[in-house]
């Protein structure tokens, strides 16, 4: 899975969870500005769901943008396929 | 922000502090029942002896289960209130306690973004609070553990939703409490906000309960304590309060909502007024724990010290909305104790069971039988009894069986009991200035 496809899922999931407009959701949009704790958390658990990986929650905690989450995802699928 | 100057406060001072109690009236109403998704839809469809117990839909039940049918909402949709992002944070009962709010609040005319927000209040009971969240939850928790639960459940779950999402609905920043005294619950919430008003610690307060309980967990626990109707053949003729066939209560949803206002307050914006609250009756029975005693001294109880609080006597009393589940225990006790009360008068006044209509919105059924007493003092109707084919034996008092009577109604009563032994007995009046 290439970045621009799991930036692609990632804001639609964002839009999809929060009730948003897909145009609404940017790379550089803050997760405390779109939501609060909560739709964080929920986001993340949605995350793990949709790419069927596990994000540590001292990591999600580190999670400041949907940009961040792209990167922390790709990371975690690359791991997840060099295991493979 | 000002705090209130400082009261002039002795702690060593033996003097009493006097408080002048203030009227309290009704000056808007909202429900959501499964008769209809308005108030005024739904003490109309009680005028007319309507139904709104159906196969249960919402879920898929199994087949084997007793009780296959309840009261439902038909067609209420949350959206148009309530966007999607909002509805993740709320359990069913607590979006129906905004629903329910939204129309006493269109209802009343008062516009809550005017004036000191910490003069308004909310009190909106619930007996089993967000039991679907509850069930749902529990069942992701089992299979995946703590990291598939939604995050939102806890402010789903609590008892005290539907009065934290009102409040925040309508910027409610006064006395703010949710009541959960099973289907006692609306009575307390109501008789709490009169005497917050009454006291004068706030000046309008939306004050009612909502249930949404039809899913598994709920029937299904209900029924194992046989406390529901079985009559799967024939769910429209299962909830008959007073009728010896009874075998039990239908679960309803719902949710009411009823502003009550300080008259002085309600006077000076020139709101329509329904009726005035003038009694509260409240006790327990230390008895049984779901059970009332044979003699119905609960009831009794509450009914007594409700007309004390009015100054009111027996012999004025027109209408008793009664609790009247279906239960053969319940109704019998509920009977037992209007007799005694009463005497003579018991057979001059009339009492009906609205729940016969609407099947059982526990802690919601106290604010929907609060707006068909309120309408039956504003528009001298008693609402029927329907079902009631046959009266229990010594069941011999004018139920309004079957159809809706018209006859002059300045007093009513609204009984509400609960499991725990709560009793309620709230008394409205017509109001004349």
């Amino acid at each position: 899975m290439t970045e621009t496809e799991i930036e692609a899922k990632v804001l639609q999931l964002v839009a999809d969870q929060l009730g948003l407009a897909r145009s609404e959701v940017l790379r550089e949009s803050e997760f405390d500005k779109l939501g609060d704790s909560l739709d964080k958390t929920e986001l993340m658990m949605a995350f793990e769901d949709a790419f069927d990986v596990s994000i540590p929650d001292d990591t999600a905690a580190g999670v400041q943008t949907v940009g961040d989450a792209v990167s922390l995802i790709r990371e975690h699928v690359a791991a997840k396929q060099a295991e493979v | 922000m000002l705090l209130p100057s400082k009261p002039k406060f002795d702690a060593m001072s033996k003097t009493p502090r006097t408080i002048t109690l203030r009227r309290v009236v009704i000056t808007g109403m909202g429900a959501l029942t499964d008769l209809a998704l308005s108030a005024g839809g739904t003490w109309a469809a009680m005028k007319e002896g309507e139904n709104g117990i159906d196969t249960i839909t919402a879920f898929s039940m199994p087949a084997d289960w007793p009780v296959q049918f309840a009261g439902q909402l038909k067609g209420w949709d949350p959206a148009p209130l309530i966007d999607f992002k909002e509805q993740k944070r709320m359990d069913r009962f607590a979006m129906m306690a905004i629903g329910a709010a939204d129309e006493a609040v269109r209802d009343c005319g008062f516009d809550f973004t005017t004036g000191d927000p910490y003069r308004h209040g909310v009190m909106i009971g619930s007996g089993v609070g967000g039991i679907l969240s509850t069930e749902e939850s529990h069942g992701k928790l089992l299979q995946g553990g703590v990291r598939r639960v939604s995050p939102f459940t806890v402010p789903r779950l609590m008892v005290n939703a539907g009065a934290g999402q009102v409040s925040i609905r309508f910027n409610l920043r006064g006395p703010n409490a949710a009541t959960a005294t099973a289907c006692a619950s609306s009575g307390h919430a109501i008789g709490a906000a009169y005497h917050s008003i009454q006291r004068g610690d706030a000046d309008l307060i939306l004050a009612g309960g909502s249930e949404a309980a039809v899913g598994q967990l709920c029937i299904g626990t209900f029924a194992a304590m046989k406390a529901l109707s079985t009559r799967n053949d024939a769910p429209r003729l299962a909830s008959r309060p007073f009728d010896k066939d009874r075998d039990g209560f239908v679960l309803a949803e719902g949710a009411a909502v009823l502003v009550l206002e300080d008259l002085e307050h309600a006077k000076a914006r020139g709101a329509r007024i329904y009726a005035e609250i003038v009694g509260y009756g409240v006790c327990g029975d230390a008895y049984h724990i779901a059970a009332p005693d044979e003699q119905g001294s609960g009831a009794f109880m509450a009914m007594t010290l409700a007309l004390r609080d009015a100054q009111l006597n027996t012999t004025d009393v027109d209408y008793i909305n009664a609790h009247g589940t279906s239960t053969p225990l319940g109704d019998a006790a509920e009977v037992a104790s209007v007799k005694r009360l009463f005497g003579d008068h018991a057979y001059k006044l009339c009492m009906s069971s609205t729940k016969s209509m609407t099947g059982h919105g526990l802690g919601a059924a106290g604010g929907i039988e609060s707006i068909a007493s309120v309408m039956a003092v504003v528009e001298s109707v008693v609402p029927p009894t329907i079902n009631l084919d046959h009266p229990d034996d010594g069941f011999d008092l004018n139920f309004a069986p079957k159809t809706a009577q018209e006859r002059p109604t300045r007093v009513a009563l609204n009984n509400t009991f609960g499991f725990g032994g709560h009793n309620v007995s709230l008394c409205f009046a017509r109001f004349d200035g």
